[in-house]
């Protein structure tokens, strides 16, 4: 064999095996049974904070749905992304169309790990990345409430992505670097307890952090410039920056940013709008004290610039 | 006296201009319908004692505004970009859709004022509609820009 062929087989040897490794790494991986055991019953009274808090009616019921056509989850909404476009599947109670089948492990692989019952990675536009912070308890009382929500029947359309992003397995490598369940922000042990209700809040189940903290290159979020704002996800326009840095809302009293969140008011007199307009509706549905307690953590957690390029001048 | 006509003229039609300048027309209503708004905001959340007469008079100012709003003159074609604006393309997209959704803001204020509030309690419904109205349009017809 001649030089040439030996550095051949080195390559391919060495582009096999990455390939192995890529696979075993790549492999969707379910909760553990530790994890499983904690999710007990489930309270479906209880679940419906938990439904409010993380916002599923915003990309689950149809769009600008009001009063109980919010609890009609047959998906459909759109997210038109760089990557390509998300489509938010039927997650009602339909056992053919919507995930009426699902036991409560199903239901908790999806939520906290990312997998399908059939084992395949979901994509993170549904904000797994976020609920693996939930508690399993929280997690099992949501899956209670839904229960009791009505079934749609109608599949909503698969995404539309391009290679590489329509492979799956792919995934696996995506959360391998992002997926992880322990807080963003690490609080001091004698933290109000609001400060880490909140965090709880916003971290986990709010996911506050999908768009209002920007991406890298590989669609991460950048927590070193957490919840500085981004470039929206969809469109031309920008997610505020909910710091307290140059360009967010250091101006905004605890007061305030509870008082935007129950009524979509903002304390210089203008209201909510573009995607934050559903996002409020679900708050406002929240208890008082738990949009005290976003507030409270939205006060405490370090300042940032705004994490998106200044505006162009225009004309 | 030439001058003085070359003068008044050249003053009329830079009045004029300016007051052709429908981006800044449109920001300077939502300005002020905002702080109309930001008035009751602070009466229903108890920051400021209700006062009957005070709530009514915000509310006119809210329809007299909101009469103003002639979406034709203020977003016509060609005001699409520049100074600032975060007006959606979604407004001469969806012409129809726009208009209905200012309609609708201009139904609201013109119910509560046609029937005052009487107490704080009263205001909170009337309001609660306005401020969703707000929302609801911006949601679709705003894009926020760095």
């Amino acid at each position: 064999m001649g030089r040439a062929g030996k550095l051949l087989g080195a390559v391919v040897i060495l582009g096999a095996a990455a390939a192995v490794v890529g696979w075993f790494l790549s492999a969707p991986v379910r909760l553990d049974a530790d994890t499983i055991a904690k999710l007990g019953a489930g309270d479906a009274a209880k679940g419906k904070r938990i439904f409010f808090a993380g916002g599923c009616a915003s990309c689950h019921a149809g769009a600008k749905a009001e009063g109980d056509a919010r609890f009609e989850l047959a998906g459909g909404v759109e997210l038109k992304t760089a990557f390509g476009t998300f489509v938010a599947p039927n997650i009602s109670q339909d056992t053919r169309d919507g995930i009426g089948a699902w036991s409560m492990e199903d239901f908790a692989n999806a939520m906290l790990k990312g997998v399908s019952p059939s084992g395949e990675h979901l994509y993170p536009a549904f904000p797994y990345a976020s609920y693996a912070r939930m508690k399993p308890s929280d997690v099992a009382d949501l899956y209670a409430f839904m229960k009791t929500l009505p079934a749609v029947s109608g599949k909503a359309p698969g995404h539309q992505l391009p290679f590489p992003f329509n492979i799956r397995r792919g995934i696996g490598l995506w959360k391998l670097a992002y997926l992880d369940d322990r807080p963003v922000i690490d609080l001091p042990a004698d933290a109000p307890e609001a400060v880490v209700a909140g965090r709880y809040l916003v971290e986990g189940p709010g996911h506050c952090g999908e768009c209002h903290t920007p991406r890298d290159f590989a669609g991460g979020p950048k927590k070193t410039e957490w919840l500085a704002g981004a470039v929206a996800a969809e469109g031309d326009g920008i997610v505020p920056n909910i710091t307290s840095g140059e360009g967010g809302i250091g101006d905004w009293s605890a007061e305030d940013i509870a008082s935007y969140l129950e009524n979509g008011l903002t304390p210089d007199f203008d209201s909510v709008g573009g995607a934050m307009v559903e996002v409020q509706k679900n708050m406002a549905e929240l208890p008082p004290e738990d949009r005290a307690a976003i507030a409270a953590y939205l006060k405490a957690i370090p300042p940032h610039p705004n994490g998106y390029p200044p505006r162009k001048p225009q004309r | 006296m030439r001058k003085l006509v070359i003068a008044i003229s050249v003053l009329a039609f830079t009045g004029a201009a300016a007051s052709a300048d429908p981006i800044a027309d449109r920001q300077a209503l939502m300005k002020e319908r905002g702080k109309l708004v930001g008035t009751l905001s602070k009466v229903v959340k108890g920051e400021q004692a209700f006062d009957a007469a005070a709530v009514l008079d915000a509310l006119k100012g809210l329809e007299a505004n909101a009469e103003k709003f002639d979406t034709e003159a203020l977003f016509p074609v060609g005001s699409e970009q520049g100074s600032d604006t975060t007006a959606a393309p979604k407004i001469w997209e969806d012409k129809a859709g726009f208009n209905a959704a200012e309609d609708k803001y201009l139904a609201d204020v013109k119910a509560a004022v046609a029937t005052p509030p009487a107490d704080v309690d009263a205001l909170k419904g009337p309001f609660g509609a306005i401020a969703k109205d707000c929302g609801a349009c911006h949601q679709t017809y705003r894009i926020k820009k760095g």
